[in-house]
């Protein structure tokens, strides 16, 4: 009786109709269906490109890094044993990312350490290296920019995170790359070269695959929060002005002992000269007089 | 019947002679102090003392206005240094240190530099000022030396100032220290471990500086002490000594017309020296703020408090340690265990043995050559670098060692920076310190010997005179022309070097035993820190020299008079 005296029952003109938690529904799923399709990675298609991309990364390892790594990044040993190339099953899409990105790979030469130099790939070729030797195993993954990016945070965070990371910073990595990032001498020509002015990525990078002669930082060791603090620390560093004049090479004592000698004992000798050389009664004008 | 006495001329002039203005309050004040503290005498004699002028006797100087420099900002910096290591939280301006736990010392540093006005230029001044007084003090010594003007009577202003550079080099190492800041405490670390080198000792003499185990709590206010009187206070006496020596001994000068063993030609004080030396010490005071001002020094707020856990690539001491600091780095691992006891050569010889023995070796120096020599006479001219070849050979071979000690020290500098290996350069050190001196040694001396002969040459047959003659028969030769008589009395005027003994005077002499071996002993080193030595020449063949060229002369000029090309003179 009710269901179909129900416009008669109505208690107000605004009361729901019936269908109207049904056309909620609809919209709420179309809304959401909406928004996923819009956003969220398309599964099928991301799969194909990621294929693509390993597969093109193949490509270009075959023809720029095999001759050292092995035509599947397995390395290669030379005669007496030791590595020509070490291989790059396990070492992660940040390895690449960091090696390839600021181009230390490929070497020029083989040498103790392999510098940094220009840059050989473009960013999509990087990322395609990166695929392949991921796809060849375990390991790090190239970071999110959020995680080491400082955007977005107060001053009071960023206050500090930089604190913070300065006391990591000089507890991890001073020892090496000297206290404000200089770099420092390793054994047998290996060096911890400047890390100042290096990309926010890169660095991450590095404490996260310790390249070449470097300790490895996992997670573990100190945490992503963390490695972002060092991260802030460094970017503070190069924004600070530097207080004290030239900063002369940031190296410490050395380069300050020889601007004591060059400059200073330099300059007051050359005073000393200028004082002895003049006498008080100017005889030249004293000359021309008399003649 | 009175006469006016006033009016009574006492010149020849119109009007009478009368004192211009009232006395002047300068003169009314030093007359004052004249009548009460007699120092009129003390000061007519010492107002009008002569200096003879040279750029080389002015380094001694450097030395002395940065070490007043050294007092000023230093007082400036003690009215806000805490010597204190409570350890309290940072608070101040720098940011990237706020809420560190440090200690008071390294917090109030941090005070000096970033919140009290100019703080930072008076720690950075005090500590360029540092730098240049040893600095200044070590080219003085070598300057010193190199002239000879260390001889008697002067031997014991050179033990005076060996001490004062072994105490500015304490002193040095103790400001270093002061800030408690990372570099600083690695410092300080090292100082420890190598007092802990000492056999037996070591230990103990650790915990008796420390208060007790490293770090404690009581190191920097003991440091702070040493380092704000009781060096300071030294080292204050020991200049005046060195400056009263100075006075008493009146200054060495060259060799020149006029000079003699018995006077000093130069000008006076006043006017003329005070003005020259006031003068010098506003430009050391200049130089050293704009170093001040220019260059970063001792950035403390990049290496943050000291924290034994913790370190930093480029951990040098300030320069002048670096010497000592390079021998450690280079010796070999050398330990010998012994009764359960580990004695670390690798730390001993380095640190422990060879600064004092390198001051040792620095302050026999003059007596040791006074003994080889025999020579026991006042010395007040001094002697060109040249004429005291293996003298000038010895020193150059000490530089060598110490240059070669102090490049060690920045090994890792020169490995990051000339991209060499760190172990190569340790390697190739190992060997050139040793062998770089002896290379160095005979190099120097046999240069000078050249330059002996240079200098003979010139007296004997004048200056190349860049006028080329053609003879008659066609060749071509560079007619040298006698040298300015000054200048050939400046190039003559030293002593010839002494004949060393002969074996048989000396056996003749009646001595025997250890005396006579000693005695033999000297004429050997005698013999060979004279060997080879070029003699000025004699007055005759200074004479034939000179009619000679005079000869030459007027051939030279009968030969452009008759020449086919009559271009000479003789036309104009």
């Amino acid at each position: 009786m009710r269901l179909l005296n129900r416009s008669a029952g109505r208690l107000s003109r605004h009361r729901r109709g019936p269908i109207a938690g049904l056309m909620v529904l609809v919209c709420g799923l179309l809304l959401t269906g909406g928004l996923y399709a819009a956003f969220a990675p398309a599964q099928a298609d991301s799969n194909q490109s990621q294929e693509a991309l390993v597969k093109e990364g193949r490509e270009l390892f075959l023809v720029g890094c095999a001759f050292c790594h092995g035509q599947n990044g397995e390395g290669v040993l030379t005669q007496g044993g030791s590595q020509y190339g070490p291989a790059l099953t396990d070492v992660g899409e940040a390895a690449v990312d960091f090696q390839v990105g600021t181009g230390r790979m490929p070497m020029a030469q083989p040498g103790v350490q392999a510098p940094r130099k220009e840059v050989v790939y473009t960013k999509e070729e990087i990322a395609a290296l990166s695929a392949y030797v991921g796809s060849l195993g375990t390991g790090p993954q190239i970071p999110d920019t959020e995680l080491y990016s400082t955007e977005g945070m107060s001053d009071k965070q960023l206050e500090e995170l930089v604190v913070r990371g300065g006391q990591i910073f000089l507890a991890n990595c001073t020892a090496c790359h000297n206290f404000e990032g200089s770099g420092g001498a390793m054994p047998r020509g290996g060096y911890a070269p400047k890390i100042r002015g290096v990309d926010s990525k890169h660095i991450y990078e590095a404490m996260l695959t310790g390249p070449q002669s470097m300790d490895t930082f996992s997670d573990g060791n100190i945490p992503p929060e963390d490695k972002k603090a060092v991260i802030a620390y460094l970017e503070t560093l190069d924004e600070a002005p530097s207080y004290g004049g030239l900063t002369l090479g940031g190296l410490g004592p050395v380069s300050e002992g020889i601007i004591a000698w060059l400059v200073g004992i330099g300059s007051l000798v050359g005073f000393a000269v200028w004082i002895a050389a003049h006498t008080t009664r100017s005889s030249k004008q004293k000359d021309e007089v008399e003649a | 019947m009175s006469v006016d006495l006033s009016k009574v001329a006492s010149t020849n002039g119109s009007t009478p002679a009368e004192a211009k203005g009232g006395p002047k309050a300068a003169g009314a004040i030093a007359n004052w102090a004249d009548e009460r503290l007699g120092l009129g005498t003390a000061m007519k004699k010492n107002l009008r003392k002569v200096f003879p002028d040279h750029w080389s006797f002015m380094l001694g100087e450097i030395a002395l206005w940065s070490f007043v420099v050294l007092l000023l900002t230093g007082v400036f910096l003690t009215l806000w240094f805490d010597p204190s290591m409570t350890e309290v939280q940072y608070n101040g301006s720098y940011d990237p240190l706020r809420g560190v736990h440090m200690s008071s010392a390294m917090a109030s540093t941090l005070d000096i530099s970033f919140d009290v006005r100019g703080g930072l230029l008076m720690r950075q001044m005090h500590h360029w000022a540092a730098m240049i007084f040893i600095a200044s003090m070590m080219i003085h010594m070598l300057r010193v030396y190199l002239t000879g003007a260390f001889r008697k009577p002067r031997e014991l202003n050179w033990v005076i100032g060996c001490l004062l550079l072994l105490l500015g080099t304490i002193e040095g190492f103790t400001g270093y220290s002061l800030p408690d800041d990372l570099l600083s405490g690695t410092g300080v670390r090292a100082a420890d471990g190598f007092m802990k080198a000492s056999p037996v000792v070591g230990t103990y003499m650790s915990f008796f500086l420390f208060g007790g185990e490293f770090p404690g709590d009581s190191i920097i206010p003991r440091f702070y002490a040493m380092h704000i009187l009781l060096i300071p206070g030294i080292l204050l006496a020991l200049v005046a000594a060195h400056m009263l020596l100075l006075v008493y001994h009146k200054h060495t000068q060259w060799a020149g017309p006029g000079r003699t063993e018995e006077n000093v030609v130069g000008y006076p004080m006043l006017p003329v020296y005070a003005a020259k030396a006031g003068g010098f010490f506003f430009i050391v005071f200049g130089v050293i703020t704009l170093l001040g001002g220019l260059f970063s020094l001792n950035p403390v707020w990049k290496f943050g408090p000291y924290d034994p856990s913790k370190v930093t690539a480029g951990s040098q001491p300030d320069w002048y340690m670096g010497w000592p600091d390079g021998l450690l780095r280079i010796i070999p691992a050398w330990e010998t265990h012994i009764f359960g006891i580990t004695l670390s050569w690798n730390v001993m010889l380095p640190i422990l043995v060879m600064p004092p023995l390198m001051l040792m070796v620095l302050i026999a120096l003059p007596f040791l050559e006074a003994w080889i020599t025999g020579d026991k006479r006042e010395h007040h001219l001094l002697q060109r670098p040249r004429n005291a070849p293996t003298r000038t050979a010895i020193m150059v071979a000490l530089m060598t060692f110490y240059g070669l000690s102090w490049a060690a020290g920045g090994n890792d500098i020169i490995a990051i920076k000339m991209h060499l290996s760190i172990n190569q350069i340790t390697y190739f050190m190992r060997g050139a310190v040793f062998i770089g001196p002896v290379i160095a040694f005979i190099i120097t001396k046999r240069w000078c010997i050249s330059l002996q002969r240079h200098d003979e040459g010139k007296l004997l047959h004048g200056y190349e005179s860049g006028v080329l003659v053609r003879s008659p028969e066609g060749g071509y030769a560079e007619k040298h022309l006698p040298l300015p008589v000054e200048e050939a009395y400046r190039l003559s005027a030293r002593d010839n070097d002494p004949t060393p003994e002969t074996v048989e005077e000396i056996e003749s002499s009646g001595l025997a035993g250890r005396h006579l071996k000693l005695r033999k002993l000297r004429a050997k080193l005698a013999a060979v820190f004279f060997a080879d030595n070029v003699q000025k020449p004699t007055a005759e063949e200074l004479h034939d020299a000179q009619h000679h060229a005079e000869h030459e002369l007027h051939e030279l000029e009968a030969q452009i008079a008759a020449g086919p090309n009559k271009h000479g003179p003789a036309d104009h």
